[in-house]
């Protein structure tokens, strides 16, 4: 299997994905600065991207943050989403 | 003045996965499994509390903490504090024998804070898990993870602290153990005891009502928070900050988060309360040292970062 590849597109940035990693601790890992990290449990809200292409799963996430038209939209939380291809995304995301 | 309530007698707490977080309660923390009800939830003790259970999770949408609990000596306790609730305007609820498994009526009320808290005063006693209480030996074999010994207190964020005080001593018989204090001498931080330890529970003042910051367990000794500290190195599991010193209370610390982004502290040490002390005071520019004595400097996560 090739490598997957997270593209950052304010930044530019390119993070190397894992297999059954969470695009949070991809981040992490590459020491690529996000905004915010806060309880990497879905809980806070606080590491919101909006995935602009690619494959993803998700797991749970607290309602209060993500709404199920945000999901619809791409607007999830990176600790609580697992590529499954190369991605595009913004840490920017508007209507937080 | 005491009014009978003694101590915190259990927290119910929102998780987004109830599998993940009974491994993280239990597995990691060490907590024990007691029992589980037909709604679905798992209630759970640490090994030297002689109540059956503390903590309560129950799977939600969305983490958090439904409502603190504290045990008071007595019914009639319970009976005269639900009429001076009412008295001063609050709302209350009776919730029945057995809505809680193993525990008494419970009455509900809402601090000014928009937290719900309950009282009550009967619960099925188990003893402290593997010891007893006949000829016990110091600790029991079998323990897991962390080994946590009690649940300690809450700290929980939202408006109105003078209120809530107000509420809390003089209804509920809390003492103001330590505050923090900004320049024009609003207080920023107000930790209460109804007993000898430095908090039952902290309010820390934030706009948005009730949010929760953290469930605290107590453990023995520094090494045990660093033991602590490796275990969650050793599980992956997200680390707030620590392990270090607080400030107020002088406790030995560290924080992390359940799989729902619940914050968890267990501690170790800090100071005890008597009810001639006066409050200690620390003000809101060492508030960094107040709350981190080492790095003397808060992290913005610490703050912000709430369920």
């Amino acid at each position: 299997m090739s490598v997957l590849v997270a593209l950052e597109v304010t930044s530019g940035s390119e993070i190397t994905l894992r297999e059954d990693e969470s695009l949070l601790r991809s981040m992490e890992r590459s020491c690529f600065m996000l905004p915010k990290i806060g309880c990497k449990g879905g809980g806070c809200g606080l590491c919101k991207v909006q995935v602009l292409s690619g494959e993803y799963e998700l797991g749970k996430m607290s309602k209060k943050h993500v709404s199920e038209l945000d999901k619809l939209n791409g607007k999830v939380l990176a600790c609580r989403c697992y590529p499954k291809s190369d991605l595009t995304f913004n840490v920017n995301t508007t209507n937080r | 003045m005491k009014k009978g309530v003694m101590r915190p007698g259990h927290v119910q707490i929102r998780v987004l996965d109830l599998n993940e977080a009974v491994k993280h309660y239990v597995e990691l923390m060490g907590l024990i499994e007691m029992d589980r009800d037909q709604e679905g939830r798992v209630y759970l003790k640490a090994w030297t509390e002689v109540d059956k259970y503390s903590v309560i999770l129950r799977e939600s949408y969305e983490p958090g903490m439904d409502f603190m609990g504290f045990k008071c000596t007595s019914e009639e306790v319970v009976e005269e504090l639900r009429k001076e609730l009412l008295a001063r305007g609050c709302e209350v609820e009776d919730i029945p024998e057995g809505d809680l498994k193993d525990c008494g009526r419970r009455v509900q009320f809402r601090a000014p804070t928009g937290h719900l808290f309950e009282l009550f005063a009967t619960k099925e006693q188990t003893g402290k898990w593997g010891v007893g209480d006949h000829n016990p030996e110091a600790w029991p074999r079998g323990l897991s993870g962390m080994r946590a010994s009690r649940f300690d207190h809450c700290l929980l964020y939202g408006p109105n602290l003078p209120e809530t005080l107000d509420l809390f001593s003089s209804v509920l018989g809390f003492d103001l153990a330590e505050q923090v204090v900004a320049p024009d001498g609003t207080r920023v931080a107000q930790f209460l005891t109804v007993g000898m330890k430095a908090h039952d529970v902290a309010f820390i003042h934030n706009d948005e009502p009730d949010k929760f910051h953290h469930a605290s367990f107590f453990l023995e000794t520094w090494h045990d928070v660093l033991r602590a500290a490796d275990l969650l190195s050793m599980t992956d599991t997200a680390i707030d900050i620590g392990p270090t010193r607080h400030g107020l209370t002088h406790g030995q610390t560290i924080y992390f988060f359940d799989p729902s982004g619940n914050r968890n502290e267990v501690f170790a040490g800090g100071d005890y309360h008597y009810p001639d002390h006066p409050p200690v005071t620390w003000d809101a520019d060492e508030l960094g040292k107040a709350i981190f004595y080492h790095d003397r400097q808060l992290n913005e996560r610490f703050l912000t970062v709430l369920t």
